[in-house]
């Protein structure tokens, strides 16, 4: 073995204990609810709950609506960026980083500001309002990841041109984003989807603020009440962030017509 | 009036002119190549024609409907693009029928046009492929097909061969050619390349600077250019000069001889003017008919396979010429004295 290839593997090592060790150290605390023995009742418990399958469920539909909103306001705004207005994407890209430089606290202070019951609009006075903000709150944190990926899909192929030959067919603007655009950077939507459906699915400061029972606050809530059922959470939630990303790596390799790995 | 009419076309970018008065008829089923260089607004004139271009003034009628003022989708065009632009998700049986089926024919009706018109390209075992499996003449191949399914009123293809290598682009453009005959469609073809365009078009526009500068049959744009531009851009040439002597008779002097063009002139007496020449009308010694000789020496001499191109040094200038392989005679040595003789009616005036 040659010093140079002690070394990266050294490196290598320590660098996935530093990652896995933690994980490691919390799936082994959540299956010792029992004394003495290794289960998963831990888990049983969580998944057993009501309150855990209530605000799970919200956060998922949630999380659909967010990238439903994200996707049609993003695709077509990339689109015309692209296409039409090149000059505005330095403008474009800077607004959708907004999300990532402003704290969600903040965000969510100034919803509560604008929006609240003695304002001109009260979203937050009705249990649907409030929904309706979240979900905004939702597509405006999740811009910069479905923007961005959006982008990448649609630096990939020759949109003009497209564009274009779609049009001398006859198609009209409806059917040129359904079967000729949408399809075409639909592995890059769905990268942006999952990393949308991550963020909604943990997310704490939004929910919390607007008083509104999601996933991330009853995680906060189990983290400050129990002792073993928070790490069995933890476990799940990393369970479904992997997920996601593993479906990512999945779309990207199976789409059959993808030109991007060829 | 001609099925498709384009009148007093002009297009501007800001103060920027890049087509002026275009005028130009093309009969039902004919072939038009518009021919310039890049920036010259060949492009510009057949994206105004296919509706991806707001014309600043003009008209453009098709089979007498001023379609100047329909958008892309709804004026029944067919193009195909230089970047072929098939749609990668779509197979290219559907990709075919995509026309068809945004028009809102049958299935049945779909299957059997886009069967015939993948038997019209040749890639009948085809069909089910994507398009990132077909090779770029393949591709362009289908997106031809794709524009002709849905029978447009005209097709339009810019620089569809220019993507292409050598071999490809000849049997391609033979093979649209054929197409367009059995189809009797109505063509407009851009490109910069003039073999391509002399090789395969009914009548060449030859544009420069947003200006058709002749419209004419390949024959006629390659022998008679009428202006300075045509000549120079179209096939290759010998610009020589003369001293006018007599501009009513148009007699000059090129050289030491004395030459009648038999064609008045519009430049005076004592001015000198520029002559033109194919290299191919130049023959190495006295050729029939060929009454101007001008006597000289070999400068260059290229091989080119079938032709060589010999330059001779004449007085101050030199002349190109071009002469067949033949296997038993070698070209002339460089430095060799020739003769070189031309006939007077294959002298260009070109206008300055």
């Amino acid at each position: 073995m040659t010093g140079k290839r002690f070394w990266s593997l050294l490196a290598v090592t320590l660098g996935g204990l530093y990652f896995l060790l933690p994980l490691a150290g919390m799936v082994d605390f959540s299956m010792r609810m029992k004394r003495g023995e290794y289960s998963f009742e831990a888990y049983r418990i969580v998944l057993a709950d009501p309150q855990f399958q209530q605000t799970f469920l919200y956060s998922v539909v949630l999380a659909l609506l967010t990238i439903v909103l994200g996707i049609l306001l993003v695709v077509p705004a990339a689109y015309f960026v692209r296409l039409r207005l090149p000059g505005l994407r330095p403008v474009v890209e800077f607004i959708t980083l907004l999300p990532l430089v402003i704290p969600p606290i903040v965000i969510a202070f100034g919803y509560i500001r604008i929006y609240n019951t003695s304002s001109f609009l009260p979203l937050t006075g009705t249990r649907s309002g409030t929904n309706l903000l979240l979900l905004f709150g939702y597509a405006t944190l999740a811009l910069p990841y479905m923007y961005r990926s959006v982008d990448t899909g649609l630096r990939t192929i020759d949109i003009a041109s497209l564009t274009e030959a779609a049009q001398s067919l006859g198609a009209g603007w409806v059917r040129l984003f359904a079967v000729v655009i949408l399809p075409n950077v639909f592995v890059s939507v769905l990268s942006g989807a999952f990393l949308t459906f991550a963020i909604v699915i943990g997310e704490y400061v939004f929910a919390a603020l607007l008083n509104v029972n999601a996933f991330g606050p009853y995680m906060v809530w189990m983290g400050s009440n129990r002792a073993y059922e928070p790490s069995a959470l933890a476990v799940v939630a990393f369970a479904i962030t992997w997920a996601c990303i593993g479906l990512i790596q999945l779309f990207t390799r199976f789409s059959k017509f993808s030109t991007a790995r060829r | 009036m001609a099925f498709l009419d384009i009148q007093h076309l002009e297009k501007s970018f800001g103060t920027l002119c890049v087509v002026k008065d275009f005028n130009l008829g093309i009969e039902r089923g004919e072939f038009v190549s518009f021919l310039g260089p890049s920036g010259c607004g060949k492009t510009t004139v057949l994206r105004m024609v296919a509706g991806f271009e707001t014309p600043t003034s003009g008209a453009i009628r098709i089979d007498g409907v001023d379609i100047a003022g329909l958008p892309a989708n709804r004026r029944k065009i067919g193009m195909v693009f230089q970047a072929y632009a098939l749609f990668p998700n779509l197979t290219v049986a559907d990709n075919i029928g995509f026309g068809l089926k945004v028009a809102g024919e049958g299935k049945a009706e779909i299957g059997r046009r886009v069967a015939e018109m993948l038997e019209l390209i040749g890639l009948q075992q085809f069909g089910s492929r994507y398009p990132f499996q077909l090779s770029g003449g393949q591709q362009q191949r289908v997106a031809l097909a794709r524009a002709l399914a849905p029978r447009p009123q005209v097709l339009l293809l810019d620089e569809p061969l220019s993507a292409l290598d050598a071999k490809i682009r000849v049997s391609l453009r033979e093979e649209i050619r054929r197409i367009q005959r059995g189809l009797g469609i109505t063509t407009i073809f851009v490109t910069h390349d003039q073999e391509e365009a002399l090789s395969i078009s009914d009548r060449i526009v030859v544009m420069h600077q947003g200006v058709a500068d002749q419209v004419g049959t390949p024959f006629e744009i390659y022998n008679r250019p009428a202006t300075r531009f045509v000549a120079e851009f179209v096939g290759t040439l010998n610009l020589v000069d003369a001293d006018v002597v007599e501009a009513a008779k148009g007699r000059v002097r090129l050289g030491e001889v004395l030459v009648a063009l038999n064609r008045p002139l519009s430049a005076r007496a004592g001015e000198r003017i520029s002559l033109a020449l194919r290299p191919e009308t130049a023959v190495l010694g006295r050729g029939e008919g060929h009454d101007v000789v001008l006597s000289g020496r070999i400068a260059e001499v290229h091989f080119l396979g079938s032709v060589i191109r010999i330059r001779v040094a004449i007085g101050g200038q030199t002349v190109s010429l071009d002469t067949f392989n033949q296997p038993d005679r070698p070209p002339p040595a460089v430095g060799t004295p020739v003769e070189v003789s031309i006939s007077e009616r294959d002298l260009l005036v070109l206008a300055a």
